[in-house]
């Protein structure tokens, strides 16, 4: 109905790409999602330097969140899934893990809403990065060849059939993991902040419905819309659990001994 | 020839309609293993959550490559 585009043209729906760069002599450069994930980072180094500068052996409750968002990533992901080597991967899970959360989190803080994961290059990057350390850890374990093989051969295949699976083992292997890694997340994060942009629009233009037994139904709308911000609560920290699940899982698959 | 029969609107639309009945029975795959595996041997349920949240995010991945697919096919 026309009514609803007028409403939501007035609030200045939808922003131009021009809305997104901050104002400045750094124009283009500087983003709101560059401040953004600068903002991530200082949290995570402030939060961790802070809650670790006097340790003391029961712990004050910053020093216990984090320690057990640490022990997190050390215990439930790194050695449950990769083993007694996993220990030296814990690190950078934890690191990933943090990051991951705060930015996530970052698409239900109010004023900010958008997470910077819902463009595809941060999280292309970090899917690149993890893609180069499974290749990397399984290459320097077994050799470059041996790795190979190890990775498109899979035991007690006949010889007849390796034209066809050499191939699709390769495209799941090196070529899909790193991009459905990216795309997951992107599609999480992007989907996520849609349905919260619909939810509360359609209140905005429900309320502006010519019915008057509609306009009640707004209310509905943005019930949802909260319903849906605790949904997104979950998704945020579902994902970035994912991540780094599957980021171990490859890493294990890296190290795995030959058959 | 004039058209007999035909459907306007978003194409888009209906192709995600289509590309959300797969993650939508594969995703109650996983529960319901995942409920059956518990209710028979309730001690492998802790074991088995990792399990659960990675089949469900593996799977869910395709439902939403639907919807960001859906606006990229424009």
């Amino acid at each position: 109905m026309s009514g609803g585009e007028r409403v939501v043209a007035i609030h200045g729906w939808p922003p131009s790409v021009n809305d997104f760069y901050l104002p400045g002599w750094f124009y283009p450069w500087i983003t709101k999602f560059t401040v953004l994930v600068w903002i991530a980072v200082a949290v995570i180094i402030i939060f961790f330097l802070t809650a670790y500068r006097k340790p003391q052996i029961v712990p004050t409750k910053k020093q216990w969140i984090a320690e057990s968002i640490y022990g997190f990533a050390r215990n439930n992901v790194a050695v449950e899934m990769i083993g007694h080597e996993g220990l030296r991967f814990a690190p950078y899970l934890a690191t990933l893990f943090s990051f991951l959360l705060v930015t996530n989190i970052f698409s239900i803080v109010p004023l900010i809403q958008v997470s910077p994961n819902a463009h595809i290059a941060f999280p292309a990057v970090l899917a690149f990065i993890s893609w180069i350390m499974f290749m990397y850890v399984g290459a320097r374990k077994h050799g470059v060849g041996k790795y190979i093989k190890m990775s498109l051969v899979p035991p007690g295949v006949p010889g007849y059939m390796l034209p066809l699976i050499v191939p699709l083992e390769f495209l799941s292997t090196f070529i899909l993991r790193p991009f459905t890694l990216a795309l997951r997340l992107f599609a999480n994060m992007f989907a996520g902040h849609v349905i919260l942009l619909v939810f509360t629009l359609g209140g905005f233009v429900l309320l502006d419905s010519s019915q008057w037994f509609i306009k009640p139904i707004s209310v509905v709308s943005w019930a949802m819309a909260i319903a849906l911000t605790f949904f997104e609560a979950l998704i945020a920290v579902l994902q970035a659990y994912v991540f780094i699940l599957l980021t171990s899982s490859y890493i294990q698959g890296s190290l795995a001994e030959e058959h | 020839m004039q058209n007999l029969a035909a459907v306007v609107g978003s194409l888009s639309a209906v192709g995600y309609g289509l590309a959300a009945i797969g993650p939508g029975i594969g995703v109650g795959i996983i529960f319901a293993a995942y409920i059956q595996s518990s209710a028979r041997q309730p001690e492998s349920a802790g074991f088995n959550r990792a399990n659960l949240f990675l089949g469900m995010a593996v799977v869910e991945a395709l439902a939403l490559l639907g919807i960001a697919f859906g606006f990229v096919f424009k």
